[in-house]
């Protein structure tokens, strides 16, 4: 049985002739007019530069050439991608009317694939939050049920491709950011590799946690766009140069001979409904031939308190930048550092506030090694403890999120119980490495549950076809009433 | 290691003025309980005794980048002061910074 790969199709479509990308972008901004005002997954629509790549492609087709494996796809991007001449916002007031003077790398490669880029996705202010509510924006609804969140912080990506908006889009994963969201809103969504997909271009939340990766509707998408956008970047000094690996070829592989474990600490803490469907998940790899065993590696569980003091402690320097001096926001004052001091003021929100705040505390003299430094040392027993794991076990198998989608604003005045719900995806970033998310039918509530692949570095082939394993037995889900409308 | 003491409304005024930013006072008691409660719940990383483990700061270390020492072009002058607040003679223009007069 071969995954589905709807977009692959389209392309293909796109290259023979048989459709063209102008009619297909026409189809998407079609579906955005008549559903964005109830989703609100996007900042900005780019129609016409849109209208121009596809035109582009088209004529490209007409010449005889090929415009690549992503040939008139629609894809969104998340508001921390650089786009040259576009405004990139961040979903802050402090970026407001920014235009970038470069593409990010990943812009650059999706365009030489033929993709068409159709706008920039509403995100949690600077990537911090879980649920697209700290957007200084407004936030985003999840299609499913317009009254919960779609997770976050790449909210607006997820709800982008769950609402049918675009097959595929992009989003950045410091400590869940792109798995959450996909779980949350029924689609698929990756973290690859530490190092596998330029950052360049990526507006910095966290450094050494940041990294690019793919929604898609299927896990066979997300692998087309994942092989697109990775590879070693010289403008990206932690790039990896190596060779990336290749997903799409090893989809349809099985799982044959491959020992997974059930992560028990992901499971202490989700709910009983979304811990009925990891193991639904895990049956269904037994019986395509996958050797099943429980697995635990205890240091994960203090993963979220290391998350909450190395991303703090890196986002209070990177954020630094934001001094009103050469791009965004500026509150003039009488001298420069009540410039500084009305500038970040004004254009921060409170979640930002709060975090740099947090990261300035920790890594300040006295308690840098009380807290800071710890959390470094934790780094590396999770690290430790994921590698004694893997001598056993190819890939890891757990919830990943706890729960489906929350009510909005349920969690937006208790920073902690919204910082629990990255406890299952936080523990691949500490480590570096890649995680899948893969919808596998509803929660008791109707709403999507994910179930979450993890391996070691590099693994992404082996996540990829297990991945479609998992999509091929998971329970029907109805798709989105919003999306159905927008699509009849 | 030991668990530092609760942080208080003074650390966050400091850390504020340190980050520049400005609070309200009703920032910062708000700050100041959610800052706590982050923290307390830090206290399980803070206590233990990870004497002798080594630090990582990254997870994918990768050292001495190097790129051919070639003449590349850079960000366009004028594209990049485009974006900037206020601009004079091709220089980004700011506030006094001293205490001299402007």
């Amino acid at each position: 049985m071969s995954a589905p790969r709807p977009s692959a199709y389209l392309a293909n479509a796109v290259r023979s002739g048989g459709r063209s990308a102008v009619e297909v972008l026409e189809e998407s901004l079609a579906a955005i007019d008549a559903g964005d005002g109830e989703v609100h997954a996007f900042n900005l629509v780019m129609a016409d530069e849109a209208r121009a790549q596809a035109v582009a492609v088209d004529r490209t087709v007409a010449n005889g050439e090929d415009p690549g494996p992503l040939a008139g796809v629609p894809v969104a991007l998340k508001d921390n991608l650089c786009t040259r001449g576009v405004p990139t916002t961040c979903s802050s007031r402090i970026l407001e009317g920014w235009r970038p003077p470069y593409d990010a790398t990943v812009v650059t490669r999706l365009q030489r694939a033929g993709a068409v880029v159709v706008g920039k996705t509403n995100m949690d202010e600077f990537a911090m939050g879980s649920s697209t509510e700290t957007s200084a924006f407004g936030p985003t609804r999840n299609p499913h049920h317009t009254g919960r969140v779609p997770g976050g912080s790449s909210g607006g990506s997820a709800a982008a491709v769950a609402a049918g908006f675009v097959p595929l889009a992009l989003g950045s994963d410091t400590g869940g950011s792109i798995r959450q969201p996909a779980a949350l809103c029924g689609v698929v969504g990756m973290k690859p590799t530490y190092g596998t997909v330029s950052r360049y271009g990526l507006v910095a939340f966290a450094s050494s946690l940041d990294q690019i990766g793919p929604f898609a509707a299927t896990v066979a998408d997300a692998a087309l766009l994942f092989d697109v956008i990775g590879g070693h970047d010289p403008a990206d000094s932690t790039s990896l140069n190596r060779p990336t690996p290749r997903v799409l070829s090893v989809l349809d592989d099985g799982v044959a001979g491959l020992t997974v474990g059930v992560l028990a600490e992901l499971l202490d803490g989700a709910d009983p409904d979304v811990v009925a469907r990891v193991r639904q998940a895990a049956d269904a790899l037994a019986a395509a031939g996958a050797r099943v065993e429980e697995a635990s590696v205890p240091e994960v569980v203090l993963g979220l308190s290391a998350y909450y003091l190395i991303a703090p402690g890196e986002a209070s320097s990177n954020l630094a930048r934001y001094d009103g001096v050469r791009y965004g926001l500026r509150r003039d004052a009488e001298d420069t550092v009540a410039m500084n001091t009305a500038t970040r003021s004004a254009g921060f929100g409170a979640e930002v506030k709060r975090r740099i705040m947090l990261g300035t505390y920790v890594l300040s003299a006295g308690y840098m090694d009380a807290y800071y430094n710890q959390a470094l040392r934790v780094r590396t027993r999770i690290i430790e403890g994921f590698d004694t794991a893997y001598r056993r076990c190819d890939v890891l198998l757990g919830p990943t999120a706890p729960t489906t989608a929350f009510a909005l604003g349920a969690k937006t005045g208790d920073p902690l119980s919204m910082y629990l719900s990255d406890v299952c995806t936080i523990p691949s970033n500490l480590a570096g490495h890649p995680a899948i998310s893969v919808p596998f039918g509803p929660g008791d509530d109707g709403l999507p549950v994910g179930v979450q692949l993890l391996g070691p570095s590099l693994s992404e082939g082996t996540l990829f076809k297990v991945a479609a394993v998992v999509e091929a037995a998971a329970p029907t889900l109805a798709p989105p009433r919003l999306s159905q409308e927008v699509r009849a | 290691m030991t668990t530092p003491e609760r942080i208080t409304r003074a650390d966050v005024a400091h850390v504020a003025n340190l980050a520049r930013l400005e609070l309200t006072d009703e920032e910062l008691d708000l700050f100041t309980g959610q800052l706590a409660q982050v923290l307390e719940h830090a206290a399980d990383v803070a206590s233990l005794d990870l004497a002798g483990v080594k630090p990582t700061a990254h997870a994918m270390a990768v050292t001495n980048v190097l790129r051919p020492d070639e003449v590349r072009p850079c960000l366009d002058r004028d594209e990049v002061l485009g974006q900037a607040p206020s601009v004079e003679d091709h220089r980004f223009r700011v506030p006094r910074i001293l205490g001299e007069a402007p």
